[in-house]
């Protein structure tokens, strides 16, 4: 059984249509990559999974059980998905450490002594053990970045959701939040992750599915997405995107 | 039309220049102003009225003090229920449910609109208008109740705004940890809230200290006065204002620093954006 089956999922803003029909599904340990470009609705589609957005008319079944239903428990669903935003959302009153330890003791009625110790395991996989009492505002962009990612592993989540993670940061800062999330992946968590990194895409993902207008154009292993698109609409995103210099003639 | 600098030239005078002598002539009207005022006052009467030593120190011995602790004990409940009521009161504005919204509004219109002085007059009458009535912890429930309930109107306002500021990507990031909405609320959202509207709300207090005098319409008994009332008393008595200066003064000493509070806390809020 897949882990995440999302099935004809539509959802509008108003008259704006974003989401028109997505089918496709995510299997455990699987790292899907979605690209795709502004405005095709990759964080819409991203934020129907944990239920941010509420869609119209489709069913999100995570782990066999549809979070869109009215009887399925929503707080409980959605402490299995980690979310990482592309501003970091940390709490910033709250330290590096009541940051990663907030939600397991509230939530998860975890000790405060056991999510200490998950929360100081989780930071030093994301390689910052040595900021535990620092307080958000102190980290730059990449640090931060990762306290988000070791807050959300502090609820051994079965999901990680990426929206755009480095797109907020210094581009001598991506390579520390990809490093992290490259070794996630390694380590066998199931990733679903929008990203405008092309190269971490082709080098991590198993699977990687275009959107464009609201629907999935194109999807498949990378080298076949990325290294030789069938579709038009895929080609001239690629081109725009690995050659962002190129002009289109019009 | 002329120009600006046709007018420079006829007058002789660069734009520097008059801006200079603008200020020599506002300095001479104040000089005129208190040469006036020292000649024509008659500065015994005025001393001997306003701050005679004898009536400050039998203030001190009357119990000024006793009366000062009263105005922070009046003020610091009153605030404590404004805070509590406020904070509801910013929940239920932003709530989702409608009836909850309409509620608050017309709460917050209702005694944002009013003059505080009617809601003491109205409180000094319940007990007449409803016989045998007694609100708990007399004298100290009914003045709460009353300074407590319009600050409450206020300081909703300032914390919902509080709250309107806090970025939705906390809400976001607290909700998609699995948080209630309640939770992410009381752990999230609220502590940055009142962080954000701490200088407002220190104003507030400013403002609750001052009318915790309006207490004394309420009718209480000498020995619940806080300042203005033991001010007023003894004036009227000694029927010289020394007594009611020296209370004005108590209340500077509260607020003057709280001012001060204010304008840091706005700096450094300022300085962290
Ligand atoms: N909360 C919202 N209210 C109204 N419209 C929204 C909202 N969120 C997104 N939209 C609209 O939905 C469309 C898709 O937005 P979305 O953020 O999903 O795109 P995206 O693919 O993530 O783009 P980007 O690469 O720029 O992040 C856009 O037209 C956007 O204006
Ligand atoms: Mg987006």
């Amino acid at each position: 059984m897949a882990l995440v089956e999302i099935k004809n999922l539509h959802k509008s803003f108003g008259s704006n249509h974003v989401l028109r029909g997505i089918d496709f599904t995510v299997e455990q340990g699987e790292v899907v990559c979605v690209i795709g470009p502004s405005g095709s609705g990759k964080s819409t589609l991203l934020r129907c999974v944990n239920l941010l957005e509420i869609p119209q008319e489709g069913q999100v079944i995570v782990r066999g059980e549809d979070i869109c239903d009215r009887d399925c428990h929503l707080d409980a669903a959605r402490s299995q998905i980690g979310m990482v935003f592309q501003q970091f959302n940390l709490f910033p009153h709250l330290s590096v450490l009541a940051n990663c330890t907030v939600a397991q003791t509230t939530v998860l009625k975890r000790g405060s002594a056991e999510a200490e110790k998950i929360a100081r395991a989780n930071l030093d996989r994301v390689g910052l053990n040595d900021k535990v009492k620092a307080f958000p505002m102190q980290l730059s962009g990449g640090q931060q970045q990762r306290v988000a990612i070791a807050r959300a592993l502090s609820m051994d989540p079965a999901l990680m959701l990426f929206d755009e993670p480095t797109s907020a940061l210094d581009p001598e800062l991506v390579g520390d939040v990809l490093t992290v999330m490259r070794k996630l992946a390694l380590d066998g968590m199931t990733m679903l992750v929008v990203t405008h990194e092309m190269a971490f895409a082709r080098e991590v993902a198993d699977r990687v599915v275009f959107m464009d207008g609201g629907v999935i154009v194109e999807q498949g292993p990378p080298a076949e997405v990325i290294g030789n698109p069938q579709q038009e609409r895929t080609q001239n995103f690629l081109r725009r995107v690995l050659n962002p210099t190129h002009v289109e003639p019009t | 039309m002329s120009r600006p600098t046709d007018i420079v030239e006829r007058k002789g005078l660069s734009p520097r220049q008059r801006a200079q002598r603008s200020r020599w002539i506002q300095y001479g009207i104040l000089v005129a102003l208190l040469i006036v005022a020292g000649v024509s006052a008659d500065w015994g009467q005025i001393g001997s009225v306003f701050f005679k030593p004898e009536y400050i120190k039998s203030a001190f011995e009357d119990g000024l003090l006793q009366a000062l602790v009263k105005t922070l004990e009046y003020t610091a409940g009153a605030f404590v229920i404004g805070l509590l009521g406020g904070t509801l009161l910013a929940l239920m504005r932003l709530s989702i449910v409608g009836p909850y919204r309409w509620i608050a509004t017309a709460y917050i219109e209702f005694f944002r609109g009013l003059p505080a002085i009617v809601v003491f007059i109205a409180f000094s009458l319940l007990p007449l208008a409803f016989e045998g009535m007694t609100i708990p912890f007399d004298p100290y429930g009914t003045v709460w109740l009353a300074l407590g309930i319009v600050a409450a109107a206020y300081m909703a306002e300032v914390i919902r705004a509080g709250i309107q500021a806090v970025p939705k990507g906390q809400l976001e990031a607290a909700r998609s940890l699995g948080m209630p909405a309640g939770l992410a609320t009381r752990k999230i959202v609220l502590p940055q809230a009142f962080r954000i509207v701490l200088p407002p709300l220190t104003n507030d207090l400013i403002l609750l200290v001052k009318d915790s005098s309006l207490v004394f319409i309420i009718g209480t008994t000498a020995s619940a006065y806080e300042l203005t009332g033991f001010g007023r008393d003894l004036a009227n008595t000694y029927a010289n204002l020394t007594p009611l200066v020296t209370a004005g003064f108590c209340y500077l000493i509260i607020t003057l620093p709280l001012g001060i509070l204010v304008r840091r806390l706005e700096a450094k809020a300022a300085r962290a954006r």
